[in-house]
C-alpha cells in the first residue's frame, strides 16, 4: 500500500448548525507513532477523530491526505461503545473482510487469525453480543486489525471497561501498532495516555493547545490549559 | 335457532372431528393469508427499509403517510380493490374478481403500510446503533440495508406474524372483492358473518374457535421468537 502520510488539517474547523466544536485547527499526523488526543470532555476529542476519519466533514479549512482523496481502506475506527453485529464474533470480524471485498473463501481465515491476535479464537462463534464489553471491544479490535489499516483510529476505547479489560485493550492496541498501523487514540485517562502515546495532541474547548512528544508533554507542558489539566489529575 | 350449549357441543364435534368443511374453509384461509403476507413483504421490507436508511426528499412525508395507512379500513381496501377488478376496472380483463386471487391482492394491500411500517421502525433502531460504524467500514446504502435486514431478521419475523394475524382476522376485503362464494372463496371469517347471520352458530362457532386458537398461537410463536433471539444474539 501507499504511504498515506502525513494527513494534515489545515484551519480545519467543524461547527454543525453553527454551533463550534473545533476551531482552526492545524496540525500534521505523520504517521507511525502512537498519537493520543487528550482532553477533557467536551473539548472536541471525538469530533476531531470522525473528521479525520471522515465520517464528519469539516464546515472550515482543509484536510488534506497526501494521497490526495481520502484513503478509505487504509483506515478503520473503533469506537467507545463497540458496535457489534447480531452475528457470531467470527461473522463479525468477516464482516468487515467482505465489504473490503476480500474473497470468500479467504475471509473466514483471515477473521480467525484476527481473533486469535486479539485472544479470542475461542470465542469465534459465540454471538458477539452476548460477550462481555472488553471482548466485544477485542472484537471491534480484531476487525479492524483484519483490515490491516495504515492508520488506527480510536475513540475512549477503554472508557467504559474495567482496569482488566481496559488492559487487555491495551495490549492489543499496542500490538497493533507493533505490526505497523500508526495510532491516533482519544482518551481521557493520563495514566493511559503515558503508557501508549508516543505523541500527544491537547484539545481544549474546541481548539489544538500543544501537539508535542508525550514526554515533552508531560514533564513540561507549554500551554496554560495542558498544565491544569494535568495538575487536575487524580492520583 | 338453536341454544348455545348444543351449538357448542355441535361446534366442538366438528373440529374435533375435523369435518371437511370445515376443513377447507380453514384451508383456504391460511393459503390466501399467507400468500398476501409473502406477496406484501416483498414489496414492504425493502420499501421499509428504505425509508430508515435512506435519504431522499420526501422521505418524512413518506412515512407519516405509511404510518396513517396503518389504520385503513378493511371494507375501504375491499372497494378500492374491487373497483380496480370489476369488469369496467382498470384490471378488470384479468378476471381475478371473486377469487381466491382477489382476495390475496386485497389482503396484502391491507397488510403492506402495517408491514412497512413496522419494518422501519425495527430497521431504524438498529441503524440508529450501527450507522457509524457501517460507515467506517464504508457499507454502501445497499450493503447497510442489506445488513440490517439480516440482523433484525427475527424481528422481522415477528413482523410478518402481525401481519399474518391482521389479514388472517380481516373480514371486510376479502367479503367485498371474494364475494363469499361458498367452495371458492370463503373463509373464516366470512362464514362466521354469513353462517351467524343466517342463525346457524354451530359452524360459526367452530370456525371462531378455529380463528381465535390461531391468532393466539401466532401471538405466541411472535413472543417466543422474541425471547429466543434476543437470548442467542442479544
Amino acid at each position: 500500500m501507499h504511504n498515506i502520510f502525513p494527513l494534515a488539517l489545515n484551519g480545519t474547523g467543524f461547527a454543525p448548525n453553527g454551533v463550534p466544536v473545533l476551531l482552526d485547527v492545524t496540525l500534521r499526523i505523520e504517521g507511525g507513532a502512537r498519537t493520543v488526543i487528550l482532553g477533557p470532555n467536551g473539548a472536541g476529542k471525538s469530533a476531531l477523530m470522525r473528521l479525520m476519519h471522515g465520517l464528519l466533514q469539516p464546515t472550515a479549512g482543509r484536510l488534506i491526505w497526501s494521497v490526495g482523496e481520502s484513503p478509505h481502506r487504509a483506515q478503520c475506527m473503533v469506537f467507545q461503545r463497540p458496535v457489534m453485529l447480531r452475528r457470531s464474533a467470527l461473522a463479525n470480524v468477516a464482516y468487515g473482510l467482505k465489504l473490503a471485498g476480500v474473497p470468500y473463501a479467504r475471509r473466514n481465515r483471515e477473521a480467525l487469525a484476527a481473533l486469535e491476535r486479539v485472544g479470542l479464537a475461542h470465542l469465534a462463534d459465540r454471538p458477539a453480543r452476548v460477550l462481555s464489553g472488553g471482548e466485544q471491544q477485542r472484537v471491534a479490535l480484531a476487525r479492524a486489525w483484519a483490515l490491516d489499516p495504515r492508520i488506527l483510529f480510536l475513540d475512549e476505547p477503554t472508557a467504559s471497561l474495567d482496569p482488566a479489560a481496559a488492559r487487555a485493550v491495551e495490549k492489543v492496541i499496542v500490538d497493533i501498532h507493533g505490526a505497523g498501523t500508526s495510532i491516533v487514540m482519544s482518551t481521557h485517562n493520563l495514566g493511559q495516555a503515558r503508557r501508549l502515546a508516543d505523541e500527544i495532541i491537547f484539545l481544549h474547548a474546541g481548539r489544538v493547545t500543544e501537539h508535542t512528544p508525550a514526554t515533552e508533554f508531560f514533564n513540561r507542558p507549554r500551554s496554560i490549559e495542558a498544565q491544569s489539566f494535568l495538575e487536575g489529575e487524580i492520583p | 335457532m338453536r341454544d348455545l350449549p348444543d351449538s357448542l357441543s355441535t361446534a366442538l364435534g366438528l373440529v374435533a372431528g375435523l369435518d371437511a368443511r370445515l376443513l377447507d374453509i380453514v384451508a383456504l384461509s391460511l393459503r390466501v393469508s399467507l400468500a398476501a403476507v409473502i406477496l406484501s413483504a416483498m414489496l414492504a421490507l425493502p420499501l421499509g427499509a428504505l425509508l430508515a436508511v435512506g435519504n431522499f426528499p420526501g422521505r418524512r412525508t413518506l412515512t407519516v403517510i405509511v404510518n396513517g395507512l396503518m389504520g385503513l379500513p378493511a371494507v375501504v381496501v375491499g372497494l378500492m380493490v374491487y373497483l380496480l377488478l370489476s369488469r369496467a376496472g382498470p384490471l378488470g380483463s384479468l378476471g381475478l374478481l371473486f377469487t381466491p386471487a382477489a382476495m390475496v391482492v386485497a389482503q396484502a394491500v391491507l397488510v403492506t403500510p402495517l408491514l412497512a411500517a413496522l419494518t422501519r421502525q425495527t430497521v431504524a433502531d438498529a441503524w440508529r446503533e450501527y450507522q457509524e460504524q457501517l460507515n467506517s467500514l464504508r457499507a454502501t446504502t445497499r450493503q447497510a440495508t442489506a445488513t440490517l435486514l439480516w440482523d433484525t431478521r427475527y424481528s422481522l419475523f415477528t413482523v410478518l406474524l402481525a401481519g399474518f394475524g391482521r389479514a388472517i382476522a380481516e373480514v371486510g376485503a376479502v367479503m367485498i372483492v371474494g364475494g363469499n362464494i361458498d367452495g371458492v372463496t370463503r373463509v373464516m371469517t366470512t362464514t362466521i358473518a354469513l353462517e351467524t347471520s343466517k342463525g346457524d352458530l354451530p359452524l360459526a362457532l367452530a370456525l371462531g374457535m378455529i380463528l381465535l386458537a390461531l391468532v393466539l398461537a401466532i401471538n405466541a410463536m411472535a413472543y417466543v421468537t422474541g425471547a429466543w433471539a434476543q437470548r442467542r444474539f442479544g
